[in-house]
């Protein structure tokens, strides 16, 4: 498995401020954006939106290339693994604070809002239920999702792309190209669908239901965990790709995959989440 | 586990012609060398503690005498909110990172970083995140003003913050961003880098310590990053999650901020107590007494047996006393006091009389200047001998100690007594009664802050040569006994454990073979 060469330190890397540069240009963008400015800020967020993605496009194809090219020996890629692993940790993370917010609001501060001193001096016409948008009705009269219509053909949809994931990497591993191509555009189409009903149900929501952002603590709950989900699955959908056309292209051995398993790990974390979120945001 | 083979291909000793480092100022801007990203994590973290260090002049000014003198109360109450963003996530933490990057690699014969793109990334993100809050400083409602950790409801009003709170909230986000490629990299070159006969209970303690807060940097950064996310939703985009007409609860925002803040003041105070390991072992000439119980000690974050032990080091004897070594005896004693105020708080009836008062102020003060800014000291002290090949000059050292532990105490002693008395914090002005106490901290604060200007100079005068006098590779009596970067010539060179070290010191480790 190792290449018998030593740890290999790269030199001169242009690409992570570069990167930089991109990222803080589009946050300050955004910033002004929200402050008000209507051309300045967007001008700034697009332009460096286009930064990141050229360094993205970049530093990936810089990779690769070094990957292929057997400049990485089974240490280094121990690394990205560990790289990747703690990555998603702190995703894991990230979302751990969303869904602390829907149990702390759920079990303890609507409850709260609805009951003892609170109700009798404030808020003596509220009742403490879920789905809720408060004692102040915040957003106006709203209609809750339902689990069993696009959020249920979704996670059949999501567990169906984790299953074509892993027949992909069989592939991978059997030397099978044409399992491993198969595999990951069923995966991709499937994650591309399953945004696409997303959408639908945004749409429907908003349309039709007067469920918003802004619908008291049920819609800021709801869209903050269902969204930055949805974003994540298209990030995911997005690496698949980039390693669907590398599959394409001939890249990976069995024994020299690291940037298929990164993406099948991202894939896999992104399925759980749904997972979570079909049960505590939609189901219960 | 190794990562690196011990010889090297001959296709691979061709290449390197091409392994110096870049000319110019270019150099340090695309640069993966982890003693470089550690030079420029040093550099910025000095830079930034004179930055926040003028702003906690301003305050002491102010606050010099009763009545408005020379801001208006929303300047004030920024520089209060800046002094502590700045200090915290541009100074402490950085400095932490710096050392971790210089020394880390070079303790465990490891030939840099994990991943060296990635760390050259944590770097200049860091010092976008510190730009884009800085920013705020210049927009005409001025920078944040409701205090660093941010409380809803007052964060989200429209006249408390102004246009920098968006500013503020992203640049949280990049420096998150920055932390947790940080603490992977170090977490992935611990694991994966050390010599191959170096056992993860063979390593320094320092190297411990920063595994430690690495894994508590990747487990609360996130955290933060969504707590100040569902605050610019709440305030741009119509969410309720900290409004109670919406059902949510400001109060929940304080549970996830704590979350993250209190984990945070160790991630400041682990790597405190990594560096003062290394420094007191060296100087007492003793092997760390203690090192697996300190391991698992650290671990399980109960700093009390570290203080056991640090008081057994205290009183062993100590034949030399260096600058590095007088800023550790320091810290052991007045963190310590730091500790015990802290002990008070935990006392929930006598801790509603100090809520919010000048108490706090002190003993926080207490835990992180004497402690983590000490030792930071003290660490500059220790190995900028080793990094440029120059001693320092140790009178300056000395006196630049002197000044910093006596003025240090004038400085925020006073302030128990202010906020026992009831002086509240993050305020311009206050009654007359507390005039006197104010004045002599104020005095303190002034003298400790000029102290600062000496480290300056040192810094500057060891980097251009120093007495003049050429340091050995130990530069320290015995040093090689207890880690490996000792053993290397001084000034380092640009690179290091290309093949890696075959035998490691365990003179640190003594008490656990």
């Amino acid at each position: 498995m190792s290449t018998n060469v030593a740890y290999y330190i790269p030199h001169k890397a242009t690409w992570p401020v570069i990167g930089t540069a991109g990222l803080v240009t589009m946050l300050a963008g955004f910033a002004n954006y929200l402050n008000g400015s209507s051309s300045v800020g967007p001008a700034f967020m697009v332009a460096g939106l286009v930064v990141f993605v050229i360094m993205l496009v970049g530093w990936f194809t810089l990779q690769a290339h070094e990957s292929e090219t057997g400049m990485y020996n089974h240490d280094v890629g121990i690394s990205y693994r560990m790289g990747m692993m703690w990555f998603i940790f702190s995703e894991i993370v990230f979302f751990a604070v969303f869904f602390g917010t829907l149990w702390y609001t759920r079990n303890l501060s609507v409850p709260w809002l609805g009951s003892g001193a609170t109700k009798e001096l404030l808020h003596s016409a509220y009742e403490a239920t879920w789905p809720t948008n408060g004692p102040g009705n915040v957003g106006g009269k709203f209609e809750p999702m339902s689990a069993w219509g696009l959020p249920f053909l979704n996670t059949l949809i999501l567990l169906s792309s984790g299953v074509s994931c892993t027949w992909a990497h069989h592939g991978l591993l059997a030397k099978n190209r044409d399992q491993l191509i198969k595999g990951l555009a069923i995966t991709v189409a499937l994650g591309f669908l399953f945004v696409m009903f997303q959408a639908f149900e945004y749409h429907e929501a908003y349309t039709e239901m007067g469920l918003t952002l802004g619908s008291g603590v049920y819609g800021s709950t709801f869209f903050m965990l269902t969204g930055f989900h949805g974003f994540h699955v298209c990030v995911g959908a997005i690496i698949l790709s980039v390693v669907l056309f590398r599959s394409w292209k001939g890249h990976f051995k069995p024994e020299n995959h690291f940037a298929f398993e990164a993406a099948a790990w991202y894939w896999h974390f992104v399925d759980v989440v749904w997972l979570g979120l079909f049960v505590f945001v939609y189901l219960l | 586990m190794s990562a690196v083979v011990a010889e090297h291909d001959d296709h691979h000793a061709d290449e390197h012609h091409d392994h110096g480092p870049a000319k110019g100022l270019l150099r340090w801007i695309i640069t993966t060398n982890h003693k470089d990203i550690g030079t420029l994590y040093l550099l910025f973290a000095l830079a930034m503690f004179f930055v926040g260090g003028t702003m906690a002049m301003i305050i002491r000014a102010e606050l010099f005498e009763p009545g408005l003198q020379f801001v208006d109360p929303a300047f004030f109450n920024s520089m209060t909110t800046m002094h502590a963003l700045v200090m915290v996530f541009g100074a402490v933490m950085p400095a932490f990172v710096g050392l971790a990057n210089w020394q880390i690699p070079l303790m465990i014969g490891a030939p840099d970083m994990a991943l060296p793109r990635m760390n050259n990334m944590s770097f200049w993100l860091l010092v976008a995140g510190v730009l884009l809050l800085a920013s705020t400083l210049f927009l005409e409602t001025g920078a944040p003003n409701a205090g660093w950790t941010f409380y809803p409801p007052l964060v989200l009003q429209p006249i408390t913050v102004g246009k920098a709170m968006p500013f503020a909230v992203f640049a949280v986000h990049l420096l998150g961003i920055s932390s947790i490629m940080g603490a992977i990299n170090i977490i992935a070159t611990i694991f994966n880098m050390r010599a191959p006969t170096m056992k993860m209970m063979d390593m320094p303690l320092f190297v411990w310590t920063w595994l430690i807060t690495a894994f508590l940097l990747i487990a609360v950064m996130p955290v933060f990053a969504g707590a100040v996310t569902m605050l610019l939703t709440d305030k741009f985009f119509h969410t309720s999650f900290f409004n109670a007409a919406g059902g949510g609860d400001p109060v929940l925002y304080q549970h996830i901020f704590w979350f993250f803040g209190h984990p945070e003041v160790y991630i400041m105070i682990l790597p405190t107590f990594g560096v003062a390991s290394t420094i007191i072992p060296v100087f007492a000439r003793k092997p760390l007494f203690g090192y697996s119980s300190m391991v698992w000690a650290t671990g399980s974050i109960a700093f009390f047996s570290f203080i056991v032990w640090a008081h057994h080091m205290f009183t062993v004897g100590m034949p030399i006393a260096g600058t590095p070594m007088l800023f550790s005896i320091a810290f052991v004693v007045l963190f310590t006091m730091g500790g015990f105020t802290g002990l008070m708080m935990a006392i929930a009836p006598a801790d509603f009389q100090y809520h919010d008062t000048y108490f706090i102020v002190a003993h926080f003060h207490y835990t992180l200047v004497p402690a983590s800014i000490f030792i930071l000291m003290a660490a500059g002290y220790f190995w900028l001998p080793k990094w440029t090949g120059h001693m320092y000059n140790e009178k300056i050292g000395q006196l630049h100690f002197w000044l910093s532990a006596i003025s240090v105490n004038v400085l925020f002693f006073p302030q128990h007594f202010l906020g026992l008395a009831g002086m509240p914090r993050r305020i311009p002005d206050y009654a007359v009664q507390f005039a006197d106490w104010n004045m002599v901290s104020s005095i303190g604060g002034f003298i400790f802050g000029a102290s600062q200007l000496l480290f300056l100079y040192i810094v500057i005068d060891t980097i251009k040569g120093g007495t003049g006098e050429k340091v050995t590779n130990e530069v320290w009596e015995d040093a090689s006994k207890h880690s490996l970067e000792w053993t290397l010539p001084s000034p380092v060179p640009y690179h290091t454990w290309t093949t890696p070290p075959l035998l490691v010191p365990t003179e640190h480790v003594l008490d656990s073979h």
